[in-house]
């Protein structure tokens, strides 16, 4: 941030006096508080807390942090949730994974030639438009109620965002970029490897951040309605014994594998993105 | 469809009854022109006077542009455009080598950025130069290819004037050192008097004037003798002294 700093017109008939300097209203927010995104889940925390302990919060319903942390140490220790961590994760890593490679590829082949444009992207609108979790109960006809099916829907909720934003980045590629590499004499595999892909790299970062949003909303769900293993079964077991601290922790490991997983999406973004900052800052 | 360009190994440009039209609306005219190897020759016209147009069709990047006639162009061709067009995901010394290969392109790279006087940027990024700076990248990426043609449309358009006359003696400079035909393209009357030994003015599709400068470099705008050929300049392009 620089702070502009402006003289205000002197009429000529004042103008021995001393001109006046004011700052002018800043517009923007201001400089960015240390670790500023914990702020607010701390402050959360802290009232939880601070409820619990003078009793206010009925722990039938809402337990104290402290029992939350007791009972998934007792379930750590006792192999509960290690497990059921480990299949979800499996889920999502699996589901994402195979997501990532169909929706790069998808975007690779419609982006940079037309036939597979005519090809694909017509069907990838189609798809989108098509809520990925109505496709539940035909995927479980077809793929049974095991792994494949979970795997797959996880596969579809992620690959559509990446797809769209690569596609999107690919196919918006600056015309005067275009011109530049005829110039300059670039073959097309050049052309492409120096000046589209790098060029679509910020919007596929996009499609990337929605994947893995959706990868763990698609696992919640499917575990949610699915249960026969992994977090969500550990969760809706706990709802039938009306164990809510159990109910907590499940919930509070999807928000830190989400927290995490977003984190370390947006640490490569700066690293492979950093030219960018040259441009915002 | 627009006439393939013949490749020669002579670096001269020929033109003969080059017409270029768009939706029907004729903007080059049959165009005759021939530029000498080595001549340093500036192209005015007012705005959308069709500059761009035939500097484009040079240059062999008017796709699809509907046009007709002979043109012949030398094998390399470089295009400085009036926005740097670096690309900002590359450093600067990656933008200079950009569709060059070999094992001594990054020093050719690296000679050719110290020409314009960014030794030592190599490694910036492209937005972290200024406006200045990033058109002498943008000219160190056309030299290091050895044009021998050099195009640029209105390159120093969108600096400031102090800026610009710095960039002026630098083009300068550099052609002489290197000596490739080069056609600029300017709307700026004194740009093109101080820079160029022909001027050349597009007016309805054809050359309207083609008047020789003979006067010693450096220049200076203020040589009384330069003011007859702005004035001649300034009336094939329809404007008088007094509305400039
Ligand atoms: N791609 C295009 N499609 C349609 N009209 C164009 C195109 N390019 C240029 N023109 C028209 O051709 C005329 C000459 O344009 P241009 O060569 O860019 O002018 P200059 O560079 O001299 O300002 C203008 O009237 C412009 O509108
Ligand atoms: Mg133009």
């Amino acid at each position: 941030m620089t702070a502009v700093t402006t003289t205000t017109a002197v009429p000529a008939a004042q103008a021995g006096e001393i001109p006046q300097v004011r700052r002018r209203r800043r517009l923007s927010p201001g400089r960015r508080l240390p670790a500023a995104r914990l702020i607010g889940p701390l402050v959360l925390l802290a009232l939880w807390a601070g409820a619990s302990a003078a009793h206010t919060l009925d722990t039938g319903a809402v337990p104290a942090p402290w029992t939350v942390l007791r009972t998934a140490g007792r379930l750590w220790s006792d192999g509960t949730l290690p497990t059921d961590v480990l299949t979800s994760l499996e889920r999502a890593g699996y589901g994402f994974a195979i997501g990532l490679v169909a929706g790069v590829l998808l975007a690779l082949a419609a982006g940079l030639s037309r036939t597979g444009e005519a090809l694909i992207d017509g069907t990838v609108q189609l798809n989108r438009a098509i809520p990925t979790l109505g496709l539940i109960p035909l995927f479980i006809l077809w793929l049974g109620i095991g792994e494949t099916f979970k795997v797959a829907i996880i596969a579809i909720v992620v690959y559509i965002p990446i797809y769209l934003n690569t596609h999107a980045a690919l196919s918006g590629i600056d015309s005067r970029y275009v011109e530049l590499a005829e110039v300059q004499g670039l073959t097309r595999l050049a052309f492409v490897r120096q000046i589209v892909v790098p060029g679509a790299l910020p919007g596929f970062f996009v499609g990337l951040r929605l994947g893995v949003t959706g990868s763990w909303l698609g696992l919640v769900v499917l575990e949610q309605i699915n249960a026969t293993s992994g977090l969500g079964y550990l969760m809706f077991q706990a709802q039938n014994y009306g164990q809510t601290d159990v109910i907590l922790v499940g919930l509070l490991i999807y928000g830190v594998f989400g927290l995490v997983s977003d984190s370390a999406v947006r640490l490569i973004e700066r690293r492979v993105l950093s030219w960018r900052r040259t441009l915002s800052s | 469809m627009a006439p393939h360009t013949e490749q020669l190994t002579r670096s001269a440009v020929r033109l003969r009854g080059l017409t270029r039209s768009f939706e029907g609306r004729t903007v080059l005219d049959g165009i005759d022109l021939d530029l000498p190897a080595g001549q340093f020759t500036a192209l005015l016209g007012h705005s959308g006077s069709g500059k761009s147009t035939l500097l484009r069709a040079i240059a062999g990047l008017d796709h699809g542009v509907a046009g007709d006639g002979r043109l012949t162009a030398p094998r390399r061709v470089s295009v400085v455009f009036q926005d740097s067009r670096l690309l900002p995901w590359r450093r600067v010394l990656d933008n200079v080598l950009l569709g060059l290969d070999g094992k001594d392109a990054a020093d050719r790279g690296r000679s050719a950025l110290a020409e314009v006087g960014l030794a030592g940027r190599e490694r910036a990024w492209p937005g972290e130069l200024s406006g200045g700076e990033a058109q002498r990248a943008a000219l160190a990426r056309s030299l290091v290819r050895e044009p021998e043609l050099l195009l640029a449309d209105e390159p120093f358009g969108a600096l400031d004037a102090l800026t610009r006359i710095k960039m002026h003696h630098l083009l300068r400079e550099l052609w002489q050192r290197h000596r490739p035909s080069v056609l600029l393209v300017t709307h700026d009357v004194d740009e093109a008097i101080v820079l160029a030994d022909r001027v050349l003015v597009l007016d309805r599709g054809r050359i309207g004037l083609d008047l020789t400068i003979d006067r010693p470099h450096p220049r200076s705008y203020r040589e009384p003798v330069l003011g007859e050929y702005r004035e001649r300049l300034l009336a094939a392009l329809g404007v008088t002294e007094d509305h400039t």
